[in-house]
């Protein structure tokens, strides 16, 4: 057993007992950033606080909504909008944060893919990114479900659908998923479960890994440099903070990354005074009526450019195209067949991919919003079939790369 | 400066994605329609009429715009308007599928011409023709026997411009000219009224009163339902689902964004409809004030905040570079 003395301090008497000096060393102030970024580094900080203002407008909203198929609709609309002090308040943050926190998350993954920070030892960092990708949308979709308005039960009809599998026509699992023949209280209880207790547990856990990840390749730079960290370090802690190539995370990189975060602070309370209906779809102000299909159902944004993967196809094919979407952006580290870690902009045929496929969702997005007639089928399909013709190319792109000899 | 740069690409990029989805490609779901300035000339019912019906119903307005230049006599009226009473009185019962709406603003929030028109032939007027092989059966159409003469017609018309044309609230207006078909629970309004204050009988557990007055509401209802073919819609939150440009054309000229619709085009001025989505945006939108008042302060607070964040890292950096 470890020999305790008589605490001098409250400080002390932690300090022996949870070792508290040396977790603020490894994880905070000897945990070293290279000082060659930009603002773009800041995402993963927002990124926590996007979430952290979800965990909390959603406790204030938890204390008021009514996950029953009957109440459901006007305890969200009436209860929390009208008689509960701030409930808007706390609804428009929680739902322009839903939705702004996809946008932090598409910005997070192409700063990665651009600097090349996926590989090298920077798997893993990559890979739980996108799980939480992936946890995120679980969550973002079981939310969508519990106001229970149109865009709500007729979104979930149509995801649900999709674990029918086309032609294999398991109408089975979808009845088991849903707890019903259609979306109802079974429903709607276990879709609230999901959004507020096993998905939040997930995507923290998830956190935590992603977090964990970084800790021994370290966060990359602008230059894809390879960065002897402890050398840096050492010269940093001698006093030669000048010329080291990194900086503590606290306070060096935090004072910048609480500088950004209030310039997103600003934009984002404008969003939820001013500018919410983009967050908040029309549709979804009409009650859940099974009898009355809205004229176009369609996902939230940031769903648009998988669903219009889906849409241009066949049943079948279409369903295989959707999940080649899923899962393709995983697999990046390993079909990025270069050793370079570098800028996109210096890997020759790379950069022209890299802004290529970030056309191609933009155009996936926009078109997925359109009404399917005319020329955006033709559109659809051309961009649709882009976006797996790049994913093909990319190990074709990458193993022709020269070899820059890094940056060193 | 090279950090500059890089928001702009993010800006770029991000401002490209919202405006192709939001403004761009949202508003390719929907259908214009071109409205008419809330003034009632049969132009667009004309323009969609079938072959059949063109001819009628360009005689009808015709007439509607010769009656509109007769000078009405407000106290021969007032004789005509009596007879009006008879239906169009504060709590009347359901009449054919829906209860006569109480007269009290017709002159401030209905449309002169409108007026006219609905009096010469309701059906045509709320451009519901469609629904009749014969108008006279329309609920009100009885009234194309019982005023006949075009300057009755203007003289009642002048009536109700002269003496039912007082100041109205938002909830009055809406109250008159939607609420006997539409509910607005969040107003605590029904088609036969405001949801009565009751009291629980606190030993039994039951409020009687409040069970009574919900059957009466449910029977009304149906009678509408039956009427109009589906229940029409509870309008608590329709000013967040439909956007103003819908609500506008359809409350104008129903048919136009909703063709076949059993919806009566009711005839409201371009006040009237004022009040009516004034009264909308109470009950749907309840915290426009609050949040306008609260914005600025905590926007505010995070400038302050930044300012604070900035000088923070110019300190702490001064040491780095």
């Amino acid at each position: 057993m470890a020999h305790f003395t008589k605490a001098t301090s409250v400080h002390d008497w932690l300090n022996q007992r949870l070792a508290v000096d040396t977790v603020t060393r490894v994880l905070a102030t000897e945990y070293w950033i290279p000082k060659n970024i930009n603002f773009l580094w800041a995402m993963g900080m927002i990124l926590a606080v996007t979430f952290g203002l979800l965990i909390v407008s959603g406790i204030f909203l938890l204390m008021y909504y009514k996950p029953d198929t009957a109440l459901a609709f006007d305890s969200v609309n009436f209860i929390i909008m009208s008689e509960v002090g701030y409930g808007w308040l706390w609804r428009h943050i929680h739902g322009v944060a839903a939705s702004v926190v996809f946008l932090l998350i598409y910005i997070h993954m192409f700063t990665a893919i651009y600097y090349g920070s996926y590989k090298k030892g920077r798997e893993m960092i990559w890979i739980t990114g996108m799980i939480l990708f992936v946890a995120f949308s679980a969550e973002a979709f079981s939310g969508y479900m519990l106001p229970w308005g149109q865009m709500s039960y007729w979104a979930g009809m149509v995801i649900t659908d999709i674990f029918s599998l086309g032609s294999l026509q398991l109408t089975g699992l979808v009845e088991w998923l849903r707890g019903d023949y259609v979306p109802g209280d079974a429903y709607l209880m276990r879709f609230f479960m999901l959004h507020v207790f096993l998905l939040p547990l997930v995507i923290i856990a998830v956190i935590v890994l992603h977090f964990a990840t970084l800790r021994i390749p370290h966060v990359n730079n602008q230059d894809g440099e390879e960065i002897d960290f402890d050398a840096e370090a050492a010269k940093y802690l001698a006093g030669d903070t000048k010329n080291s190539k990194v900086m503590r995370f606290q306070s060096d990189f935090l004072s910048k990354d609480v500088l950004v975060l209030g310039f997103f602070m600003i934009f984002f309370f404008y969003l939820t005074f001013y500018h919410f209906n983009f967050a908040m779809d029309p549709v979804n102000f009409d009650p859940a009526d099974g009898l009355k299909t809205p004229a176009h159902i369609y996902p939230e944004w940031y769903f648009l450019w998988s669903y219009e993967i889906l849409r241009p196809f066949s049943k079948d094919a279409g369903l295989i195209a959707f999940g080649f979407a899923q899962v393709i952006f995983m697999l990046l580290p390993f079909l990025d067949r270069s050793e370079n870690v570098a800028p996109a902009n210096k890997r020759g045929l790379f950069g022209l991919w890299f802004w290529a496929l970030l056309i191609v969702c933009i155009a996936l997005t926009v078109l997925g919003k359109l009404p399917p007639e005319g020329i955006n089928n033709t559109l659809g399909s051309v961009f649709a079939w882009s976006f797996i013709g790049l994913w093909i190319a990319l190990p074709v792109i990458t193993m022709m790369e020269k070899k820059s000899g890094g940056n060193k | 400066m090279r950090e500059l740069k890089i928001f702009g690409v993010v800006a770029f990029f991000t401002l490209l994605t919202y405006v192709g989805i939001e403004p761009y490609a949202h508003g390719q779901l929907h259908k214009h329609v071109d409205g008419n300035n809330f003034v009632y000339d049969g132009k667009a019912d004309i323009a969609a009429a079938s072959k059949d019906k063109k001819e009628v119903k360009t005689a009808f307005w015709a007439d509607v715009a010769n009656i509109s230049k007769l000078k009405g006599d407000v106290t021969a009226g007032e004789g005509t308007y009596a007879m009006c009473m008879g239906c169009h009185m504060d709590g009347a019962a359901n009449m054919g599928g829906v209860i006569p709406p109480v007269l009290d603003h017709a002159g401030s929030i209905y449309d002169k011409d409108y007026l006219i028109a609905l009096i010469k032939d309701p059906a045509m007027a709320s451009n519901v023709d469609h629904k009749y092989a014969d108008t006279m059966a329309h609920p009100m159409g009885s009234i194309k026997a019982m005023v006949t003469e075009p300057q009755d017609i203007a003289n009642v018309v002048a009536y109700m411009l002269a003496k039912k044309a007082g100041e109205v609230t938002p909830e009055e207006a809406y109250v008159e000219a939607c609420g006997r078909c539409h509910a607005n629970r969040y107003g605590k309004l029904t088609q036969i009224g405001f949801v009565p204050k009751t009291k629980t009988n606190i030993k039994t557990g039951q409020d009687i009163d409040a069970l009574k007055f919900k059957q009466k509401v449910a029977e009304e209802q149906a009678l509408v339902t039956d009427y109009m073919g589906k229940l029409p819609p509870d309008l608590s939150m329709i000013i967040r689902a439909r956007g103003a440009h819908f609500l506008e054309t359809l409350v104008e000229n129903p048919q136009t964004q909703l063709a076949g619709t059993a919806m009566p085009r009711v005839g409201l001025t371009k006040d009237g409809y004022a009040k009516i989505v004034t009264y909308l945006e109470k009950t749907g939108d309840p915290s426009l004030a609050a949040r306008h008042a609260m914005g600025p302060w905590v926007i505010g607070f995070f400038v302050i905040f930044t300012l604070l964040a900035y000088l923070w890292k110019r300190s702490l950096w001064r040491e780095l570079h």
